[in-house]
């Protein structure tokens, strides 16, 4: 190649082109600077920040529970699992448990985000590749499971679902009915996404091999959730530390074995079967009970209570005017969030409101290894490895 | 009356308007039945607002008019820095080669009246070079695209521009060699000898390999998904990032275009073109086979581009050169070889 451009003396220029931050693979806001030897990268720059709107900041001028709904905005395509991995994080600070019913709500809610999200990210991906149809076959189950949020929750995205020692209502009847309805459909429509890709020669060629990370260099990076298991580290934080009583559940762990897209695609595949299995076990055997903890400091008193007694009243207006009030101190607490590891560090003087808190979101890691795993491949693989990474930029630039 | 009107003059005249009118209306269809297409496959509704008079729904087949009429009335913005001149011509060139490719198609059964004979297509067929004519116009098409990649000053036009002119070139020769068959067995270029030949056997039975590979670089050469890589929506954005209004829509409508020229041409050399059983012993009938064709061979330009992820660009070249090329040869060998010593 290269005596062939010598000899006819062609001079060959390196190409800068940015893909963003107004991009249509970007899913959001995110700024790659690309260099490119005909379609070739050769090098690549990540820029992020686009989308930072200061929620580690805001938090510390609100009280605990009104940072909630600032966790929906994070990884918006799951939100419902933000909410569970913060207010585990306060509990944690208070040293206080929500009743078991809440926990077995809430780990139905967090395997239905993670099944939402897990089917935006393959069926994004898919798009990105080409496929159209794969994406759709799911999204209209995605859209089965946001009906089931607003029927529990009140909202679709925007769920702010838990409180800090539970959650905010039960579920009635016909939400669990629509839960049954939907862990018995859904495994038919990855059935059929599975029919049009996983054998797929087109498919397996745009993946295979692409984006390859070995697992040491995962861990070493930060590697958390489906894209280190992809590589082939059995690492689940609800196996290895489990919260919310996953001990309780059967449920296996899918790896991969090289750590590319293709595996990444069939770990998450997996995955939403593993959370189908989940939710199964959880709402055949839901228990009875309150869904918050019966505790004036921490929860709001029903509401007959307000209206009615001259305590509820008070604990009402103390805990809306002023706010929880945890003993000082500092957490670290971890769930399992549909893309990885989903931290909260929360530091407390003893007043009301926090004095840091820090989220480590998943993508952030992971992403940083973005340019190196882009070198050598094409454009198109670029697609291909960003939308497997699943970043989301709420989460990346908070 | 009709009779004394029916003359070869008129008769010419008759034939281009229809057949002009007739490949613009089925585009408009195309686009249509491509949204509901994909709506039936991806289980959804499709387009089924667009109302005439505010009232007559059917399907949303006032679609494409709806679409038509808006772009049409877009402001056509000439970004800046770009190459004036070719930037405007450039889906001209695209356009104009793309609606007049049909033109060598025989679209029914010849007939004689009066002493004289009629031949449904606008090109005589004596003009004994209907296969390459097709081939050359075709051909022309893809300067559209890359002399509008260029002019656009995009970069991500200009990748796609690039990716279009290397694609044209690994899939042409795979295409023509296959059309090679078809000519040996037909013993001629001209497109109703090649009809007539195929009587009674349809060549897609003889030369199923030729079939194959022609019917795979239809989809190359028409740029649609598979190897959709001039435009890669998800990708490069596309050669046509820069385009808007009119300019934008004739790029649109020479798609289409060139996927019911494509459709027809593999109808005409594959498929035995008007021959149809029963049907073909009246000339409507014999029409109404060749559309009927033509229509089963457009929807599977609809059903595969919603069925199938996209190649990389560097993969369609392996295939292209390592797999085509290839077997459309062994092909031609194999059809070569039956003529010389077998036939």
């Amino acid at each position: 190649m290269t005596n062939i451009k010598k000899e006819l003396d062609i001079k060959t220029e390196r190409m800068i082109v940015n893909m963003g931050p107004s991009h249509p693979i970007t899913h959001g806001t995110l700024h790659i600077i690309l260099e490119l030897e005909g379609e070739t990268i050769v090098g690549s720059e990540t820029r992020i920040g686009y989308l930072h709107r200061g929620v580690e900041k805001l938090g510390e001028n609100r009280t605990y529970q009104k940072f909630i709904p600032f966790t929906d905005r994070m990884n918006y395509t799951s939100s419902i699992n933000n909410n569970v991995g913060y207010t585990l994080a306060v509990e944690k600070l208070l040293g206080i448990q929500s009743p078991p019913r809440a926990q077995v709500i809430e780990v139905i809610a967090c395997e239905l985000g993670r099944i939402a999200d897990h089917i935006v990210c393959v069926g994004i991906n898919a798009v990105d590749i080409g496929a159209f149809s794969a994406f759709l076959y799911l999204f209209r189950y995605r859209e089965f499971i946001y009906d089931i949020f607003e029927r529990m929750t009140g909202g679709r995205l925007t769920t702010s679902y838990t409180r800090i020692g539970g959650v905010k209502r039960d579920l009635d009847d016909r939400t669990i009915e629509l839960i049954r309805q939907f862990i018995k459909e859904f495994p038919k429509a990855i059935d059929e996404l599975e029919a049009l890709l996983t054998r797929n020669r087109i498919w397996y060629d745009r993946t295979r091999g692409i984006g390859e990370f070995p697992a040491e260099e995962a861990i070493s990076y930060g590697y958390t959730g489906p894209c280190l298991r992809a590589c082939g580290v059995e690492w689940d934080l609800r196996k290895v530390q489990p919260y919310l009583g996953y001990e309780n559940y059967e449920f296996e762990i899918p790896v991969g074995t090289r750590g590319d897209v293709y595996d990444r695609y069939l770990v998450r595949v997996e995955e939403m079967r593993q959370s189908v299995r989940i939710i199964e076990q959880a709402i055949e055997n839901l228990p009875e009970g309150p869904v918050i903890v019966d505790d004036p400091k921490i929860a709001l008193p029903p509401k007959e209570e307000v209206y009615n007694t001259i305590e509820g009243l008070i604990c009402h207006m103390k805990l809306i005017m002023e706010g929880i009030k945890p003993p000082a101190g500092e957490i670290y607490s971890a769930t399992e969030a549909a893309n990885g590891e989903l931290g909260f560090y929360i530091v407390s003087d003893g007043e009301a409101r926090p004095y840091r808190i820090r989220v480590r979101p998943p993508c952030f890691p992971i992403f940083s290894s973005f340019d190196e795993q882009v070198k050598g491949h094409m454009i198109a693989d670029a697609v291909a490895i960003l939308g497997s990474l699943n970043i989301i930029a709420g989460e990346l630039d908070r | 009356m009709m009779e004394g009107l029916l003359n070869p003059q008129t008769f010419m005249v008759f034939k281009v308007v229809v057949v002009f009118v007739a490949v613009l209306t089925l585009v408009a269809l195309a686009t249509w039945a491509e949204r509901r297409g994909a709506a039936f496959i991806q289980d959804r509704v499709g387009p089924n607002r667009v109302a005439l008079f505010g009232k007559i729904r059917i399907f949303g087949l006032g679609q494409p008019l709806a679409d038509g009429l808006k772009l049409f009335f877009k402001e056509d913005v000439l970004p800046l820095n770009v190459d004036r001149v070719l930037y405007t011509i450039a889906p001209v060139i695209s356009f104009i080669p793309a609606t007049m490719t049909f033109a060598a198609i025989p679209f029914g059964k010849p007939f004689v009246k009066n002493g004289i004979q009629y031949f449904l297509s606008i090109l005589p067929p004596d003009t004994n070079i209907g296969v390459l004519y097709i081939f050359a116009l075709a051909g022309m098409g893809v300067y559209g695209i890359i002399i509008g990649g260029w002019a656009s000053n995009n970069k991500w036009s200009i990748l796609g521009a690039m990716r279009a002119s290397a694609q044209v070139i690994s899939y042409e020769l795979a295409m023509t060699l296959a059309v090679v068959g078809v000519v040996i067995s037909a013993g001629s270029l001209r497109l109703d000898r090649i009809i007539e030949a195929q009587n009674g056997l349809w060549n897609i039975v003889p030369q199923f390999i030729g079939a194959i590979v022609f019917f795979v670089s239809m989809f190359a050469e028409t740029n649609r998904l598979p190897f959709d890589f001039a435009e890669g929506e998800s990708e490069i954005i596309g050669y046509h990032t820069e385009y808007m209004s009119m300019k934008f829509s004739m790029f649109f409508l020479a798609e289409y275009a060139n996927m019911i020229t494509a459709s027809g041409l593999f109808v005409t050399l594959y498929l035995g073109g008007w021959h149809f059983p029963i049907l073909d012993s009246t000339v409507i009938g014999s029409v109404v086979a060749f559309v009927i064709k033509l229509l089963f061979v457009l929807w599977c330009f609809i059903w595969v581009r919603w069925t199938l992820p996209r190649f990389r660009y560097d993969q369609l070249m392996r295939l292209g050169w390592k797999v085509m090329l290839p077997l459309s040869l062994i092909n031609l060998v194999i059809v070569a070889l039956f003529y010389a010593y077998g036939g």
